[in-house]
């Protein structure tokens, strides 16, 4: 079992009414790999990382996650949400509880751990995204950059198998992306499988394994980045990524 | 050479005094001015006419002579020890509470000297006085115990509150039937006034916020029996005066209990004034949830947490502080709204009030007994709304 692909995506479709928002992809991603997804806005690529956790439902096509089925048994559903971390564009803090709260919140009550065992491990864990002072502070009080290292650390804490970030960076201002990438590529170095939707192509260069390019519901081109970056094959693949690093 | 920042001087309006306060806000201008002399003269008119009649036409004799019946209707004398030591409890803690959480509040000392400073001012007999300046004194030692000791206090002080209704109501209506016991049952029916009015609200409050957020879950709830349950309840409920539902529960609640059955008047009344509130709060409720955003939701799955963990957790805590405001005038209507039971025949503060006036030698005084309930209502209201700004400002409604 161990050394089977961690998240197998067979024939997956999604509808949202008459929009055919996922035509049909197939993915195996193996333990300890880094997959950037990324293509233009409306693609399906957020939706497709979506349904790796169920937070969007795919109707047709299977998806297999650590061997269990998504399906609509929502013991199934509630594991695999446990066993995957999850970093949103909107950062997503529960805006109520202290960064520590936020952050052991789910240990103990889905994990069952003792509130000691749980503030440990968060205290490491902010030492690790390097803000073990905002600990006792409310998310509002924390700039964005800090908020999103926070909401790296709450998904950490679950100590997840499989890594998804959503855009992580996309609404942060330009001098805090770093302090988040920084942290990102710490995390791959790891050994963590991570599937990060970005746009960030110098995070791609430097710790991706392979990226999928998305356009339109599907999966256009795949491969390393020097293969994407030095001779993509697809004009779709080249089109996108004239555009994006003309700068 | 430059200044830096701190050297800087605020310009000169903002370190004006008094006067210049004055001449700024009330006499800007020649039509500033006018309006703030026809204003003045307003309020002047105004509280002088009140006050002349309040200190020399008014007839208080009516309110001294009856001031037993408004508190507490026709409670037993020998019986109203048991009264004073449940309102000694909850003065109690609300002292811990002031000292706990009021956070240096420097009118706690003044608001619990309020009961034995009635006892100089008004003509009470000799036995009431003594029991208020018991409560204050009570007061003042839970506020003294809650400043030395406010963390090992503050979990009994919380459980203090949570058992305070059993309390209450185990006080106020005995254990035994027999006459000889400490606490013999003091039936309903003598209940009344101002104890009335306070146990319908409490209750009335305490039941309904639970149902209410329940029916609002329900109404949000993915399974179309609760959800088809719960917008029937709210809509059915929200389209009926509360009235009606009161004359319901007396009149009609009997044809449908089996023979020989009895429900208490007054806990028709409680469960009728329940039912009703929990239809609004559930609305009010309703609205807070309403404004979490979805990504709340999703972070909270993302994390595998269950969807009751989600609402508890996440959710609920977010959404009740949202309506606090909204609640807290839902309280109040409640509150306010309990005196609708004088027109099915309880006595409350106003069905007392009209028994109280119907007395030949009271006959006429309608301004002195009306003014002095509405003068309770605003008391008690107004100390709901105060609690209520305090509660916003602790959990940073708005800040965080």
């Amino acid at each position: 079992m161990s050394d089977g692909p961690i998240i197998k995506v067979e024939d997956v479709h999604k509808w949202y009414g008459n929009f055919h928002a996922l035509k049909g992809i197939n993915v195996e991603v193996k333990r300890r790999e880094v997959i950037v997804i990324f293509g233009p806005s409306g693609s399906g690529k957020s939706t497709f990382i979506r349904t790796l956790n169920r937070l969007e439902e795919h109707q047709r096509g299977r998806i297999f996650v650590d061997g269990i089925e998504l399906s609509h048994d929502v013991r199934n559903i509630e594991q695999i949400r446990s066993e995957t971390g999850m970093v949103f564009q909107q950062f997503n803090l529960f805006p109520h509880l202290t960064v520590m709260q936020n952050i052991v919140l789910a240990p103990i009550q889905v994990r069952k751990w003792t509130k000691q065992k749980a503030e440990e491990t968060a205290m490491q864990l902010l030492e690790r995204v390097g803000i073990p002072e905002q600990a006792y502070k409310y998310p509002g009080q924390l700039s964005g950059g800090q908020q999103q290292r926070v909401a790296i650390a709450r998904s950490l804490a679950m100590q997840p198998k499989i890594m998804l970030f959503d855009e992580p960076t996309s609404a942060l201002d330009p001098e805090m992306i770093k302090e988040v990438l920084d942290v990102m590529v710490e995390l791959a170095k790891s050994g963590m499988t991570i599937l990060a939707v970005t746009h960030e192509m110098g995070f791609a260069r430097a710790v991706a394994d392979r990226m999928l390019f998305f356009d339109k519901g599907e999966i256009v081109e795949q491969g390393t980045p020097e293969q994407i970056f030095n001779a993509p094959k697809e004009d779709r693949t080249k089109l996108f990524l004239s555009q994006i690093l003309r700068h | 050479m430059t200044k830096t920042a701190e050297h800087i001087l605020p310009p000169v309006l903002e370190r004006s005094n008094l006067l210049g306060w004055m001449r700024r806000n009330l006499f800007g201008s020649w039509t500033d001015a006018l309006l703030t002399l026809i204003g003045v003269w307003i309020v002047y008119w105004a509280a002088s006419g009140l006050l002349r009649w309040a200190l020399y036409t008014a007839e208080w004799k009516v309110i001294v002579v009856n001031a037993r019946l408004l508190m507490i209707g026709q409670y037993p004398i020998e019986q109203v020890g048991r009264l004073w030591i449940w309102l000694g409890f909850l003065i109690f803690l609300l002292g811990n509470s002031l000292a706990i959480w009021g956070r240096g509040s420097r009118i706690a000392p003044a608001l619990l000297a309020l009961p034995a400073a009635m006892a100089f001012i008004f003509p009470f007999g000799a036995d009431p006085r003594k029991w208020l300046i018991a409560m204050t004194v009570i007061g003042l030692i839970g506020w003294g115990l809650g400043r030395v000791k406010p963390e090992a206090l503050k979990r009994s002080v919380i459980a203090g509150w949570v058992i305070s209704l059993p309390i209450i109501i185990l006080l106020t209506y005995g254990l035994s039937k027999s006459e000889a016991s400490i606490v013999p049952i003091v039936r309903t029916n003598l209940w009344g006034g101002l104890l009335l009015t306070f146990l319908l609200t409490v209750v009335g409050i305490l039941f309904s916020f639970p149902i209410g957020v329940l029916l609002a879950l329900g109404r949000r709830s993915e399974l179309p029996a609760v959800r088809w349950f719960s917008v029937g309840y709210i809509e059915l409920v929200r389209g009926v005066p509360l009235i009606t539902i009161l004359f319901m529960a007396q009149l009609m609640l009997p044809l449908f209990l089996p023979e020989g059955w009895t429900v208490d008047r007054v806990v028709r009344a409680m469960v009728g004034i329940t039912l009703f509130s929990a239809a609004y709060l559930a609305e009010n409720v309703r609205g807070g949830l309403q404004a979490i955003p979805k990504g709340q939701f999703e972070a909270a799955a993302a994390l595998g947490l269950s969807g009751a963990q989600t609402m508890i957790f996440i959710i609920l805590p977010q959404a009740l502080r949202l309506v606090i405001p909204i609640l807290v005038g839902q309280f109040i209507a409640l509150y306010k709204d309990t005196s609708l039971v004088a027109i099915v025949g309880l006595l409350d503060l106003v069905g007392i009030a009209r028994t109280v006036l119907a007395q030949p030698e009271f006959l006429g005084l309608q301004r002195e007994v009306y003014v002095f309930i509405s003068l309770i209502f605003w008391t008690l209201s107004y100390g709901m709304s105060y609690v209520s700004q305090r509660l916003e400002e602790r959990l940073g409604v708005g800040i965080r």
